[in-house]
């Protein structure tokens, strides 16, 4: 029988019958005859390891829209980042990819001290004085964030630019169904920007403020009108940032965020077709001990050494239970020592020319594309900008994928934009050539 | 009692094989300015004018380290050898199923083709991911004995919200706003969090003094208010709860729904499906069952099966084939309770369990829980004088052991005997849960470990328990042979330094 289980038929025999048992049905005495299954599961039989793996190879295949075949334009949360070779072999390391939660600090500090230099990454990188562990992705810290502002303030309504993630949104009301949360929403300007509003009048108090930096259809917001609009409701700012844009552009906590969350995909992540990603949480210290997720913090062992813990565990779910405000158990622990590694290999100068790469690259397209009419909405965007097409873009992207581009990501529900988003994987050569391909397709 | 295993040597990995005991600088102490490792392609792409986002432009770079690229590997590498992990040993934590994680999966999630893919790319470019996860779902709904299933919910307790959700929008539907979810006081802690987001109270029902559900408890506790109950069978003891059609007589007596917490479903996998006991809704943990390694604490992967009468509630979208198999795209089910991932869920980790399940096949799946089951009452029996034993009948995929005894005697408790386990080269098992058992040990040696290792584990715990009775401080003292002592967790927590920039 294929298993990974270690034991032979002569081992397997020898300790039932020091259980006194004569066969392994009999392990299973406790179940009701009525619940214990007589046939096999309806599945295929076993697979050799290479079998499975030309399985898999097949079902890569089958996907045409592979990096090495298709020059990619799209973002909207995933971006397609040279990585470092370092970060994925350093980061594949056994003894962080096969342990668990460190528990046991005793024989984990490896996995606690990757998570202290990751946590004091992302707190620089936000300009915030604390990060936490990570979460899921970007839609879960925002989700978190938004319960954190809501267990603070003991208020339900929050204020939604829609200029922030719309598959962050979406999964904020499907959250926010079970807290019965009261969301509203901002509109975008023509320039897509949020419009705030007058700061005066009247206003009902909110949990929370929350925009995007930029936000998702490119726009850099302006961070002190959120603030002026979340002082004015009472209401903690939720800034929802693409951390590479913070190698060019100041960080929402020096411009008065008081939580900060973000998709870490970007930071040396594969693609990964949308998952495992790494989503990022900072905040300000006064609201640590509301955080979500683990915390690891720094202390001494018996004999006076340095070492690290995950602290302020009396937050957590297994110790709050019902009164718990997150139900985070497993987190994205591993993304998260890929993505400081990664941090580490670029460095304070190779971030910074990451960031400025990204915003040339983009820029470059747009001056581009309004050569040949589609201008962007706005020219205040780090690395992502959206065009309004004539027709459908869904036809347009499609026709381009016959090209070799992925011609941007459409906007769920508005079918006549493109955003488009450049990294630093694309060259002038490319962004001429899909320059050229679209105004062939719009001819 | 006499045992047929002899110890083997090997297999204690956690203290001595590590590297030495020295404290490693942090990454920001090892930057030197200046210094670094990056390499950026040359993308010919002229430098643009920033006048137009002037005033958002930062003024100082981002304090990141600056380290060769040589510094970079040896500190990942020392910080690697200061971790215990799967690859090097036994990993006997309860509840958590630390199987081993077969190497041909990490080719799998390695390939180009599945990696590479931008999430947001039209179907018609995506078909080989879409063919993948409809099969795993065919296989997670066979398994659990469901009609459909979301594979979005990123882990465990992911999955836990989404089914209540799910729950939730169901009684909505029917124009009922039931208020409770009964949940056992053995419950792992995120169901009741789970609860409480979802917008329900919590409601316990106690255990009896067999460790199963009391049924009797569960009759008075349960009325038209009763959303539903929250089940890990076996439970949190290693307990099958052999009333359960019973159980779930009650909760769907009242209009209720049954959630299944697929946390311990390593015991039973070919052998009895949550469908069959009468569960509307169960969470499968892909991390646990299937093998995809924790990483540390994550990824993991946490996809909710349902019945056939709650397809429609399911998050979208979803991949489904229009024409019987020869395309696929993405639907959304028309009364979804929306996305609960910003895209697919941990599509990796999803390959790599299906990749787990096509290799074991449908007996291997089933061989694999009944050796979980075979290693964890031999174990079990095995340091039964050692230890007492919480609850006597049979267990499955893992049980629980009391040091009560032994606190009393010598002032050892299962915290101690924990640290003196990883000096022993083990990792420790769960402690101090399940609540209702006093100085709990809960141990899940699963599938993957051999006879010899558990034989090296009871003697290890065996020489614990004698240590502890002729010398108890130098139990106290342990670990030793770690990299690191115990620690002073209270002073972590009370001043706590969480980033380099708050240390004093």
């Amino acid at each position: 029988m294929p298993s990974f289980a270690p034991h032979t038929e002569e081992e397997i025999e020898q300790m039932l019958t020091d259980l006194g048992m004569s066969s392994l049905e009999e392990l299973y005495t406790s179940i009701p005859s009525t619940l214990m299954r007589t046939e096999p599961l309806a599945l295929p039989k076993d697979l050799s390891e290479i079998e499975v793996l030309e399985q898999f190879s097949r079902f890569g295949a089958d996907n045409s829209a592979v990096r090495s075949s298709l020059i990619s334009f799209a973002g909207g949360g995933a971006y397609d980042h040279d990585l470092s070779a370092a970060a994925r072999h350093l980061g594949s390391q056994s003894a962080f990819v096969t342990a668990y939660t460190p528990y046991q600090p005793e024989v984990a500090q490896g996995v606690l001290q990757a998570l202290f230099e990751f946590q004091t990454m992302v707190a620089r990188l936000f300009g915030l004085p604390i990060a936490n562990a990570s979460l899921y992705d970007g839609a879960a810290s925002l989700v978190e964030a938004v319960n954190m502002a809501v267990g603070f303030t003991k208020r339900q309504r929050v204020i939604v630019s829609t200029g922030v993630h719309p598959g962050y949104r979406e999964a904020l009301a499907t959250f926010g169904a079970g807290t019965h949360l009261e969301i509203e929403h901002l509109g975008l300007a023509a320039d897509d920007s949020t419009i705030f509003g007058s700061s005066d009048g009247d206003h009902a108090g909110a949990a929370a403020v929350i925009v995007g930096y930029p936000n998702y259809f490119g726009a850099i917001e302006n961070i002190e009108q959120a603030r002026a609009l979340a002082d004015n409701e009472e209401a903690l700012l939720i800034v929802v940032a693409d951390p590479i844009a913070l190698g060019l552009l100041r960080s929402p906590g020096t411009l008065g965020a008081d939580i900060v969350v973000g998709e870490g995909q970007s930071l040396g992540i594969p693609l990964s077709f949308g998952g495992p990603y790494l989503g990022l949480f900072a905040a300000r210290t006064e609201y640590v001990r509301l955080m979500p997720g683990r915390l690891v913090g720094e202390t001494r062992d018996l004999e006076g050494r340095r070492s690290f813990v995950t602290t302020l565990r009396t937050r957590e779910q297994d110790i709050r239970r019902e009164k718990a405000t997150s139900n985070v158990c497993t987190n994205q622990t591993l993304m998260a020592i890929q993505a400081a590694i990664h941090m580490a290999w670029l460095g304070k100068r190779g971030f910074q020319l990451l960031a400025r790469r990204n915003y040339d690259g983009a820029h470059y397209l747009a001056s581009r594309l309004s050569e040949i009419g589609l201008v962007p909405s706005t020219a205040k965007f780090f690395r992502e900008f959206t065009v309004h097409t004539m027709g459908s873009a869904t036809e347009l992207q499609h026709r381009m994928l016959q090209h070799g581009f992925l011609a941007g990501v459409v906007p769920p529900n508005l079918d006549d934009r493109l955003v488009f988003a450049v990294t630093e994987a694309r060259t002038r050569t490319e962004i001429d050539g899909f320059v050229d391909s679209l105004m062939k397709e719009l001819r | 009692m006499k045992f047929s295993m002899a110890s083997a040597p090997g297999g204690r990995a956690a203290s001595s094989p590590l590297m030495g005991d020295a404290e490693e600088p942090t990454i920001f102490e090892l930057s030197v300015p200046a210094r670094r490792s990056f390499s950026l392609r040359d993308t010919a792409v002229p430098s643009m004018d920033l006048d137009e986002i002037q005033s958002w432009v930062r003024e100082d770079a981002v304090e990141l380290p600056e380290v060769s690229e040589r510094d970079l590997v040896a500190h990942y590498t020392r910080l690697a050898s200061r971790n215990y992990s799967v690859d090097l040993g036994a990993y006997p934590l309860g509840s958590c199923t630390m199987k081993y994680n077969p190497k041909f999966a990490d080719q799998v999630a390695a390939i180009d083709g599945l990696t590479n893919v931008h999430p947001l790319t039209p179907p018609e470019a995506i078909q080989g991911w879409l063919r993948l996860l409809d099969e795993l779902e065919h296989y997670v709904c066979e398994i659990t004995g469901m009609a459909q299933a979301t594979l979005q919910p990123p882990a465990g307790a992911s999955g836990e919200l989404t089914g209540l959700l799910i729950m939730r929008a169901y009684h909505a539907s029917r124009g009922r706003k039931p208020t409770k979810v009964v949940i056992p006081d053995s419950a792992h802690g995120t169901n009741p969090a789970s609860v409480s987001l979802a917008g329900y109270e919590a409601v316990t029902v106690p255990s009896g003094a067999d460790g199963l559900v009391d049924l009797a408890k569960l009759r008075e506790l349960v009325d038209e208010n009763t959303a539903g109950i929250m089940l890990t069978n076996p439970n949190t003891l290693g307990l099958f709860e052999r009333e359960i059609r019973e159980i779930l007589d009650v909760i769907h007596s009242v209009g209720g729904l049954a959630y299944y917490d697929g946390a311990n479903l390593n015991a039973i996998v070919g052998v009895a499906r949550p469908g069959d006991m009468g569960f509307d809704i169960v969470h499968s943990n892909l991390h646990k069952t299937f093998a995809t390694p924790h990483g540390g604490g994550g990824p993991g992967a946490g996809p909710v099966a349902v019945v056939e009468h709650l397809v429609d509630f399911l998050p979208g979208p979803l991949p489904r084939s229009l024409d019987g198999g020869a395309s696929y795209t993405w639907v959304t089910p028309e009364r979804s309770i929306g996305r609960v991932h910003a895209f697919y869920g941990n599509a990796v980790v999803l390959a790599r369990a299906l990749a787990f399940m096509q290799y074991l096949g449908r007996d291997g799946l089933r061989t694999m829980s009944e050796l979980a089951v075979l290693n964890a009452n031999w174990l079990k029996t095995r340091i039964a004088d050692s230890f007492e034993v919480a609850y006597q009948q049979p267990c499955m995929h893992e049980f629980v052991v009391s040091a009560e005894r032994l606190k009393a005697e010598t002032g050892v408790r299962a915290l101690d005997v924990a640290k003196a386990l990883l000096d022993a080269g083990f990792h420790s098992p769960t402690v101090y849960f399940p609540l209702v058992v006093h100085e709990a040990l809960m141990i899940e040696p699963t599938e993957t470990e051999s006879p010899q290792t558990l034989e090296a584990i009871a003697q290890a715990l065996e020489e614990i328990v004698a240590t502890a009775r002729t010398d108890a401080a130098a139990v106290f003292a342990m670990p030793r042979n770690t990299p690191v002592r115990r620690l002073d967790e209270a002073m972590a927590a009370r001043k706590p330094i969480l980033t380099e920039d708050q240390r004093q």
